[in-house]
């Protein structure tokens, strides 16, 4: 039950930032939450990975990437010139594709952001299981590598073939209709239905992800991350269980991904690039591992900080550092830190 | 036709002896610790800046052997700052901490110097002047990365075989507890392999450096392309490094022939997952002494 | 019921932020603010930085001298390290929240393209330092660029290589936005300069050897090389070249306006031929140039103050800064009639050349913007042509 009123204290908090910020005449505030909104979806699934799996990633930004670029590319298409051909007309008839025309009064009839979402998804799972079952048979730096190298050759692919824009990435990604008068879209006027769509969805998730941790699966993942051999000893399948979270963490990734790039109206190489990654495992990291929470916390207060430029030209150095220090002095995350310490004096003072 | 193949020959072992000369360095950590030190590339930048700076006012050789003095202690900060009082940390810990300070160091790199590109004379000859091998061409700078990547090989191998020091680090690889209980200063044997291949790196850096450019970012490019090396040959074995650089070298610069130039990077990298899934011990490893180990 | 705790925490402290940021009082004097998004760290840094630190001097020096038409200049400049997400994200806040008149940058293609709507719709003027041609071709109301268009520097290209009998040529670009399109406009102008590209290879921004790839092209026996990319790997084409004994001319980009570039490539540089602006050879210019007192006061301002080279990077900062003054001092402080200023600007002389702007221009320089350059003794001069 206890998760169910997190649940809906946070769904309150969302509410109450909200309204606070329409009267406060800030609404201004809602955009980067909403994209850090969308990061934080992959920082809790990642979470899943690490935290309740054990399993390092450094090539998240990939399956974010993925889910993008799949969608920038299908909805960015211009069939315009395949009228004639029979799917075409049929996908039309279908509602599936849709004439419209771009800023410059140019026709277009370009696909559902729908099928995008569907392939995105589809294209996710194939290279997930394709890269999961021999990556995570891997351990320790070999892991850390091999995840590592699949992040770099996304990146790379990404960075190296015109379909994808190469350096300049995609621009011109149409909003995302989910029912009329409701779309993902960057424009100035959706602000407050956008960032309730990406925390509508963000709450989703956690709860999805809260009821696995409690499930026959967390307590399989848990008995894993203690020892393997004692896991696989009481008959627990090890690589299915890993291979099932890493699917369910890269899904959440690339739902990110489709999302934000429609938000933003494009998407550009360095979302798939390795400091990205490495960002994600460090919020990962802050937010104390197996902590789903905390990771949610960290990472919303650091996208947010950081899309707002807070951190100037010293952004990258900030996350380096928090690495450097949760790592050094805080291994098990900030918040469970600062709580244990204090949990400890008050004991002292209760003793006395 | 043969003037062709020699000179792709000639620019795979460019290619090839760069790689080969930053993989190295990750082998000394990790024969004393079984760490794999994410910021050895920043060793090579570090190596290569501070040597830029210092060759303005001082002859080239002084300027290098300060460039890797400095880069030594900097590495035995980090051990001593980061490292040394760790409790024996989880390998993700490790991984997590090495990553952080290769961010920390490229960042620092930029405030410290700023984000233009700079590189070191050539040792010998200048910009222009190549030698030549049946009709093709390669730079002489090449020779010198050649020559010190095997002088640097045949230095360890004696190094880590013949002097105490030497094995007493070999020891500490292979057995902690062991080790310690033989009388060996386990922690210093863990600073002095951080310095040692901190020297290495900055030695690295400063001879590439005439041929890549050094810039603050430089670093990362380097160490991704070096541990895939490392990997290829065999982690822990300088000299199997060596061979796997060159092989990767050669495979990249014969892959322009056949494909875009764009995608070279993702074929390396590839061949990197390859040996991961199918011969995590690397080309030259053996294959039960890799299982012994902890991965 | 920690969980309440944490949440109460946060929502507290982002209450905080928001009531304090509520509390800001605005300033006394009217101060029209302008927004800037380079890329000051990051992979395109050699970009942003000098064009960050151009614009910072610049509104100094305005501010100094009283002001755009009795208003001081406000640079807030963001650190966007070339990622299109930042971009974004800082563009909306500076439209938004910082309600800026105008906005200058991005230093690159990408981002650019990724902010071209949003100020569209929001009908704020974009002074783009990118160069891509799609930033203005599809015209944009609202959006402007200064550096010099690709496709006329590849028409440079070729008119020098046709007076010097070459037909035959192999082009090498980097895997930025700046080298794919300057290698589609090669590709797309080439046979109407009746010049045939035997091969074009794209090499990566950071790649640390280029032999290979030059190997392919000695053996397609080409006639020229055609370097496209701003990045610092250029400098290793021009090296590279010269080692492997190709004896034939390096064409550069305008991307190679750096002197930095120059010194990397030492000897190897000697004899480059490319296109760009007057920037570099300043001094060079007859005394009665139009841009040679602009250049000159320029290079050396900046040169005193940062003491580093100047680049045609940071002159693109200077020529958007500028070109947006300029429509201010004549227009006003009113949003639309300088974008109507901006649009009829003429004759205006900056460091990238002089700038004619129209309704279905927005680039606004011409083919004379461009002067042929060659590396001499380490240093920049004019092509002599025959």
């Amino acid at each position: 039950m206890k998760r169910y009123i997190s649940i809906l204290s946070l769904a309150a908090v969302v509410a109450v930032i909200q309204l606070g910020s329409t009267l406060c005449g800030r609404e201004y505030y809602l955009t980067q939450l909403t994209m850090a909104a969308y990061y934080s979806l992959v920082a809790v699934g990642l979470c899943m990975l690490m935290g309740y799996a054990g399993q390092i990633s450094l090539g998240h930004a990939a399956f974010f990437a993925i889910g993008g670029y799949t969608t920038a590319v299908l909805t960015t298409m211009n069939l315009q010139a395949h009228t004639s051909s029979r799917i075409v007309s049929l996908l039309v008839q279908c509602g599936l594709a849709k004439p419209g025309t771009d800023l410059y009064g140019v026709a277009q009839l370009s696909l559902s952001p729908w099928i995008a979402l569907g392939g995105a998804g589809i294209i996710t799972v194939v290279i997930a299981i394709i890269i999961g079952i021999p990556v995570l048979k891997l351990k320790g730096h070999y892991l850390a590598m091999a995840t590592l190298g699949f992040g770099i050759i996304v990146y790379r692919i990404t960075l190296g073939t015109g379909l994808f824009g190469q350096a300049d990435g995609i621009s011109g990604v149409p909003q995302f209709t989910i029912v009329p008068g409701i779309a993902i879209g960057g424009g100035f006027a959706n602000k407050v239905i956008n960032y309730y769509i990406a925390w509508v969805m963000v709450i989703c998730g956690m709860l999805l992800l809260l009821n696995l941790i409690d499930s026959r699966v967390g307590r399989a993942l848990k008995s894993i991350h203690g020892s393997e051999e004692a896991a696989s000893a009481i008959g627990i399948h090890i690589p299915r269980y890993k291979l099932m979270v890493f699917i369910i963490s890269a899904l959440f990734a690339s739902l990110a991904g489709v999302c934000l790039t429609h938000y933003n109206g494009g998407i550009g190489p360095s979302e798939a690039g390795v400091m990205k990654s490495v960002r994600y495992v460090a919020i990962v990291a802050v937010g104390g591992m197996a902590n789903l929470w905390g990771t949610l916390i960290m990472s919303v207060l650091l996208n947010y900080l950081s899309l707002r430029g807070y951190f100037g030209s010293y952004d990258d150095a900030v996350f380096g550092a928090i690495l450097i220090g949760i790592m050094l002095f805080a291994p098990d995350g900030i918040i469970k830190t600062i709580r244990t310490k204090v949990e400890a004096r008050v004991k002292v003072k209760v003793r006395e | 036709m043969l003037e062709q193949t020699v000179q792709y020959i000639l620019s795979g072992l460019t290619i090839g002896s760069i790689y080969a000369i930053a993989a190295i360095g990750y082998n000394i950590i990790y024969n004393a610790t079984g760490i794999i030190n994410f910021a050895q590339g920043e060793f090579i930048m570090v190596g290569a800046m501070t040597a830029i700076t210092l060759s303005a006012f001082l002859p080239l050789p002084l300027a290098i052997l300060f460039a890797v003095i400095i880069t030594a202690l900097l590495g035995a900060l980090i051990e001593i700052c980061c490292i040394r009082w760790l409790d024996r940390p989880s390998v993700l810990r490790m991984i997590i901490i090495t990553i952080g300070l290769s961010i920390l160091i490229r960042e620092a790199a930029l405030h410290i110097w700023d984000e233009k590109v700079r590189s070191l004379r050539f040792f010998t000859g200048n910009e222009v002047s190549s030698v030549s091998v049946f009709g093709a061409h390669i730079s002489p700078q090449v020779l010198w990365v050649l020559g010190i990547c095997a002088l640097i090989v045949v230095l360890l191998n004696v190094f880590f075989k013949y002097t105490l020091t030497g094995r007493s680090i070999r020891a500490c690889s292979s057995d902690k507890m062991a080790a310690s209980l033989c009388g060996i200063n386990t922690r210093n044997m863990v600073t002095l392999s951080f310095m040692l291949s901190g020297a290495i790196g900055a030695l690295a850096g400063c001879v590439i450096s005439p041929i890549t450019q050094t810039q603050y970012d430089c670093g990362t490019h380097l160490a991704i392309k070096g541990f895939a090396v490392a990997v290829f040959g065999g982690l822990g074995n300088s000299m199997a490094a060596v061979a796997a650089g060159l092989i990767v070298g050669l495979l990249e610069t014969f892959s322009i022939t056949v494909m875009p130039l764009a995608y070279t990077d993702a074929i390396s990298i590839a061949i990197l997952l390859l040996v991961l899934f199918f011969r995590p011990s690397g080309l030259f490893g053996n294959r039960e002494a890799g299982r012994l180990k902890e991965f | 019921m920690k969980i309440f705790k944490i949440l109460g925490v946060t929502l507290l402290s982002m209450g905080m932020a928001i009531s304090l940021s509520c509390a800001k009082k605005p300033a006394p004097q009217q101060v029209v603010k302008i927004g800037a998004l380079f890329s000051v760290t990051g992979p395109a840094s050699f970009l942003g930085a000098p064009e960050a630190k151009t614009v910072q001097m610049l509104v100094d020096q305005i501010n100094m001298a009283g002001g755009v038409k009795g208003a001081k200049l406000e640079a807030v400049i963001k650190d966007t390290k070339g990622d299109p997400e930042n971009a974004i994200s800082f563009a909306k806040q500076l439209i938004e929240e910082e309600k800026v008149f105008a906005i200058i940058g991005p230093s690159t293609s990408g981002e650019t393209m990724k902010i071209k709507n949003l100020c569209e719709e929001a009908k704020v003027l974009l002074v783009s330092c990118a160069a891509a041609e799609v930033i203005v071709n599809p015209l944009a109301k609202y959006v402007f660029k200064v550096p010099q268009k690709d496709s006329q520097a590849a028409i440079k290209i070729f008119e020098t290589m046709k007076k010097m009998g070459i037909s035959k040529i192999g082009v090498v670009s980097s895997n930025t936005g700046f080298g794919n399109a300057g290698k589609e406009q090669l590709e797309k102008l080439a046979p109407e300069n009746s010049i045939t590209i035997l091969i074009s290879e794209v090499y990566d921004k950071t790649a640390t050897d280029l032999t290979g790839v030059l190997a392919k092209l000695k053996s397609k026996k080409v006639q020229a090389v055609v370097n496209w990319s701003i990045e610092p790997a250029q400098a290793i084409v021009a090296k590279n070249m010269k080692q492997l004994k190709m004896g034939v001319p390096l064409f550069q980009s305008h991307g190679f306006g750096n002197i930095r570039y120059v010194k990397e490539a030492g000897e190897a540089g000697e004899g480059i031929i490319f296109p760009c602006g007057r920037l570099l050879v300043a001094d060079l210019l007859p005394a009665d140039h139009p841009q040679k007192s602009v250049l000159t006061k320029y290079k050396t301002d900046y040169e005193a103050k940062y003491q580093e080279d100047v680049s045609t990077f940071g002159g693109h900062a200077y020529d958007a800064l500028m070109v947006l003054v300029k429509s201010m001092e004549t227009a006003g402080l009113d949003k639309e009639q300088v974008r109507m200023a901006l649009e009829n600007l003429k004759g205006f002389a900056g460091t990238g050349g002089v700038f004619n702007f129209s309704a279905d221009d927005h680039n606004g320089l011409g083919l004379d913007a461009f002067e042929m350059l060659t590396v001499k003794d380490g240093k920049f001069a004019l092509l002599e042509q025959k």
